[in-house]
């Protein structure tokens, strides 16, 4: 079964999209920091990371550079707020494989993370 | 005692060090590294003031005279101030002028005269020949008493190849010859000179220390005991202020001392010439008094010593300071106090002979070979080359004749006699320079006969006395005056009694000498040029840096004729240099044109001055070009023009300086706006992102909702979630607008009177349930009476909530709520909890909007992040403040209410009736 690991600090978005990969037949863990993140990647190694950025000790883009660099194979979908230019260039330069910004359609979030897991 | 190979060795070999000291400052100022342009070395030059006179006349006039010693003294320092007002004038003029001496000066001020620059010089070369001999005369004493002690064979008598100070003079005239000569320029710094003499100047200071501590402290038992000893011999009158000693007398001293101070050639050219910024006069002129100031402390005590210890009356007291440590034996400080006098004498030697051979050569030979057409016709090709060999001959002959004028005249005269004499004959200078320098009417003719009469005084009052005692005049010429008509007997003049004879000749050389000077100025014309250099050199700070367009000249050169001209004084390479300077600074190119403007005249012959004397130069100048005559009205005209030119300059240099101030301002108005910009889309683009938070979780579970088909728990929690989250966007608009308002001052608060226990109860028991739900103990301590406060509730209450409910979040076990009334009008309300507390770093940014969105550093705790924000900007607005700290053991948050007197007391009563 394939994992996904979500990682946001907020209670109700995790809750929501934790339902919903669930729903679609996922194994989904959750982590409401990059702390928390690195711990559940070292320790499952999910094939697909879905992170927000702005996140308490370890931001997101910190939590990508250390999966690029060690983890080659798993995807990256960074899910945030922010949305201005420069920031989705530099989600994409550290190595993310998609960048979507909140808030997102779950059908099209859920789609994409099909495409991305084939 | 000392053997004779022994001093004469340490005597060599002090000279030797000088060389030494000399050529290697004259190295590192070859390579750019130089020693003497600093104000303390300056300071401790202008001591070459301080001659063999100081180090052994003062005391021996100290033992005779008394204080009055400190006249010599007390001038220069009471003058020193005036520095800035004559000495940077002088300086100032002095260097835009090309000036190289005293004689050069007055000559420049007048119309560039040649009389009159001859005849200062004659005047100066007698008046400080005497001065030199005695210099010589103090050296060679000095070596005799160290050799023979108490009984001095007779120098004098030995004929002069056997006389040791005839090799040492000779020795001095080539240490200034080398030293003094290097260049043609007589405006030329001599770096090597200088810092020798400022060598000597620190070098007999410490010897003259040396031997005062000696004799105070290790002979005798202190200052105290010194004088208790001589006051038991009836020496009182030596060092108490007497009513007799006259202060008619102190007063003509003092100001002899003055004009010394400032005109004397060496001072001029230590002070003037050497000169390199006339900044360091701003040290120099408390550093020089000082130094004066220490070299004194020890007069009176080694007199008083010496009179106590050699109380038979055998030795002379100008030789005490070397007696005494002669006679305890103790050699090696008597050798350092020899050297000591050896470095005054030397040092004022070598500077004074250089400012005169300037003059000689400049002022005298020059202009004598320059005058005279058979002459000029046969030197002025040749005159390049010559000049610096005229400055040298000078050198040797001025030393060679003051070596003849000590064995024949000075041996028979105590110093300090021989160097008054000198002061005195300086002085006939002054009224010229200082009216020179501030009085445009002063004339040349008024100035020629006002030195010549004074001299004239000075040397029927001074000089020929001496020659009398010399034996040379008969005695009846001091007894009955002159042809036998006693009012002009030469020691009192018009039966003037009852003055020194120095006093009673500077009062009647000097009266007559400025009654001369302010009479014929007065009635005498000025000639055209003289007028131009008497404008320039009053108005100096006017003219300075247009000095060549000021100085008004008509008539055309050929420039080759000029450049030649140069190239014969200043060699091919310093000329390329010159004319280079002069086109870059004035913007024309030279090579372009044939004939030279009147400016760049003017260029050479300042160069010109500056080697030969102003007067040969204009003479020099004058041949090469066709000059023509101008008018009075012409010169008034074309300095006008200079000086409205300057003004305007100033004009424009003012309005750039306004303009430069004003876009200063702008770009600053502009930088704040920028940041303001700046923190306002900062500002906007938190807002938005803290509100997508909210709506991306409902949009999530809207979509949920809408699309599948889930158990009615689930469909009611995520509505659930949907209403909460739709509050908390409602919330956040609501304090973003709220804060907005507060930001930018629109916000009207609703001000009643209100309980103020009642509000704080009202808010606490909104927050029960939360405290219960999460388990928190709460405590609530209230410590004053009834009290009414003037306020908005609704925000008071907002703030304490605020409070409470960030306490909630944080608190692991309890939460406190305090308030009491503090004594300055205010009650302080405060909210404790036992959380971990806001880190230090953090505490000054806490009140910030957003400031947890920002710094994510902890666990996000749920808000919207302007609560304390707008806390902060609702206690402010009633006038109190708010604060957070640690205390024991518990975050502490404080806020202050101010409480209105009147309603306070109104509340007692109000609690009376009750």
């Amino acid at each position: 079964m394939n994992k996904i690991l979500i990682v946001d600090d907020e209670p109700n978005i995790l809750l929501s999209l934790e339902f919903l990969f669930k729903k679609e037949g996922y194994k989904v863990f959750i982590a409401r920091d990059g702390e928390e993140a690195l711990g559940i990647i070292e320790e499952m190694d999910p094939e697909l990371v879905i992170l927000d950025v702005m996140m308490p000790k370890v931001d997101g883009y910190e939590v990508c550079r250390h999966l690029k660099s060690r983890h080659l194979a798993t995807k990256v979908i960074f899910l945030t707020a922010k949305s201005k230019q420069q920031e989705v260039q530099k989600g994409l330069n550290l190595g993310a494989d998609l960048y979507l910004t909140k808030p997102f359609s779950t059908k099209d979030l859920v789609q994409k993370v099909k495409i991305l897991m084939n | 005692m000392l053997s004779k190979g022994l001093i004469i060795a340490f005597t060599f070999g002090y000279l030797a060090l000088l060389f030494a000291i000399a050529f290697f400052s004259e190295q590192s100022a070859k390579k750019g590294k130089s020693y003497a342009s600093n104000p303390y070395i300056y300071a401790l030059s202008l001591a070459v003031y301080c001659t063999a006179w100081t180090y052994y006349g003062s005391v021996g006039r100290a033992a005779t005279n008394g204080l009055e010693f400190l006249t010599i003294y007390i001038g220069p320092s009471l003058v020193a101030p005036l520095w800035w007002i004559i000495m940077r004038k002088i300086i100032r003029i002095s260097k835009v002028q090309g000036i190289s001496s005293i004689a050069d000066f007055i000559s420049s001020r007048y119309g560039k005269n040649i009389t009159l620059g001859g005849v200062v010089t004659l005047f100066c070369f007698l008046g400080i020949l005497p001065y030199i001999s005695i210099q010589i005369k103090a050296v060679a004493t000095s070596f005799d008493i160290l050799q023979y002690a108490e009984s001095p064979v007779q120098a004098l008598n030995i004929p002069f190849y056997q006389d040791t100070a005839f090799y040492l003079a000779i020795g001095l005239a080539f240490f200034t010859v080398l030293f003094g000569t290097r260049d043609a320029e007589a405006t030329a710094q001599h770096e090597g000179m200088v810092m020798a003499v400022a060598f000597e100047s620190l070098f007999k200071l410490l010897a003259f220390i040396a031997v005062g501590v000696f004799v105070t402290y290790f002979v005798y038992d202190g200052f105290k005991d010194i004088f208790e000893q001589a006051s038991l011999r009836n020496l009182d009158h030596l060092f108490v202020l007497q009513g007799d000693q006259g202060p008619t007398e102190w007063f003509w001293m003092s100001v002899l001392s003055m004009m010394a101070v400032l005109f004397l050639p060496r001072q001029f050219q230590m002070a003037v010439v050497e000169n390199s910024n006339e900044k360091h006069l701003d040290k120099a002129m408390w550093l020089f008094p000082l130094y004066l100031l220490l070299i004194n402390i020890f007069v009176i005590p080694i007199a008083l010593g010496g009179l106590v210890h050699f109380s038979d009356g055998n030795v002379d007291a100008d030789t005490f300071v070397l007696a005494l440590p002669i006679a305890y034996e103790k050699n090696w400080l008597t050798l350092l106090v020899y050297l000591g006098g050896f470095s005054a004498a030397t040092s004022m030697i070598i500077v004074s002979t250089i400012a005169l051979s300037n003059m000689i050569s400049n002022n005298l030979i020059i202009p004598i070979l320059l005058v005279n057409e058979k002459l000029k016709s046969k030197f002025q090709n040749e005159l390049g080359g010559r000049v610096i060999w005229i400055r040298r001959a000078s050198i040797f002959v001025i030393i060679l004749l003051a070596y003849v004028y000590y064995k024949e005249v000075s041996g028979q005269f105590s110093l300090v006699s021989i160097g008054l004499i000198s002061f005195v004959a300086i002085a006939q200078f002054t009224p010229s320079i200082i009216g020179g320098i501030f009085w445009k009417t002063g004339s040349r003719l008024g100035a020629l006969w006002g030195i010549i009469a004074g001299f004239g005084i000075w040397f029927y009052t001074l000089v020929v006395p001496t020659i009398i005692t010399a034996g040379y005049l008969p005695e009846s010429l001091m007894t009955e005056g002159l042809f036998g008509i006693s009012a002009i007997k030469p020691y009192s003049l018009l039966g003037m009694e009852g003055m020194s004879y120095v006093t009673h000749s500077l009062y009647f050389s000097l009266s007559i000498n400025i009654l001369l000077y302010v009479i014929i100025s007065l009635f005498s014309e000025q000639s055209s040029k003289e007028h131009n250099q008497a404008l320039v050199f009053v108005d100096i700070f006017k003219y300075s840096t247009t000095l060549d367009s000021s100085i008004v000249w008509k008539g055309q050169a050929y420039l080759p004729d000029l450049r030649a001209l140069l190239k014969n004084f200043l060699g091919e390479e310093k000329t390329s240099l010159a004319f280079a300077q002069y086109a870059d600074k004035s913007g024309k190119a030279l090579d372009k044109i044939r004939f030279a403007d009147p400016e760049l005249v003017n260029y050479c012959e300042r160069i010109l001055s500056g080697i030969i004397g102003s007067a040969s130069a204009r003479i020099m100048v004058g041949s090469v070009v066709k000059e023509e005559e101008i008018s009075m009205e012409e010169v008034l005209g074309i300095l006008r023009e200079t000086q409205e030119l300057k003004s305007l300059n100033l004009q424009l240099k003012q309005k750039s300086k306004e303009l430069k101030k004003a876009s200063d301002k702008l770009q600053e108005m502009n930088e704040t706006l920028r940041l303001n910009d700046m923190l306002k889309d900062d500002f906007i683009s938190t807002v938005t992102h803290e509100m997508k938070t909210p709506i991306t979780s409902i949009r999530a579970f809207s979509e949920i909702l809408l699309d599948e088909d889930l158990p009615d728990a689930d469909k009611k929690k995520f509505l659930h979630i949907i209403i909460e989250e739709t509050n908390r966007m409602t919330r956040l608009i609501d304090q973003v607008l709220d804060l907005e308002r507060f930001d930018s001052g629109r916000q009207k608060l609703s001000m009643d009177r209100a309980d103020a226990k009642i509000l704080i109860l009202q808010a606490a028991e909104s927050m029960l349930q939360v405290f219960k739900e999460k388990g928190l103990k709460f405590d609530i301590q209230l410590d004053f009476e009834d009290l009414e406060i003037s306020m908005d509730e609704d925000r008071i209450k907002q703030v304490i909530l605020n409070l409470l409910s960030n306490a909630s979040k944080f608190a692991k076990t309890k939460v406190v709520l305090e308030a009491k009334y503090e004594k300055e009008n205010q009650l302080l309300i405060r909210v404790l909890d036992d959380g971990k507390g806001v880190p230090k770093e953090e505490i000054p940014y806490i009140f910030d909007k957003f400031f947890q969105a920002k710094n994510q550093t902890s666990k996000k705790p749920i808000g919207s992040g302007l609560g304390l924000a707008i806390s902060k900007k609702i206690v402010e607005y009633h006038g109190g403040s708010i604060h957070v700290f640690r205390k024991a053991g518990m975050t502490c948050f404080e806020f202050t209410l101010p409480v209105q007197e009147e309603l306070k007391k109104k509340s007692k009563l109000s609690n009376q009736y009750e």
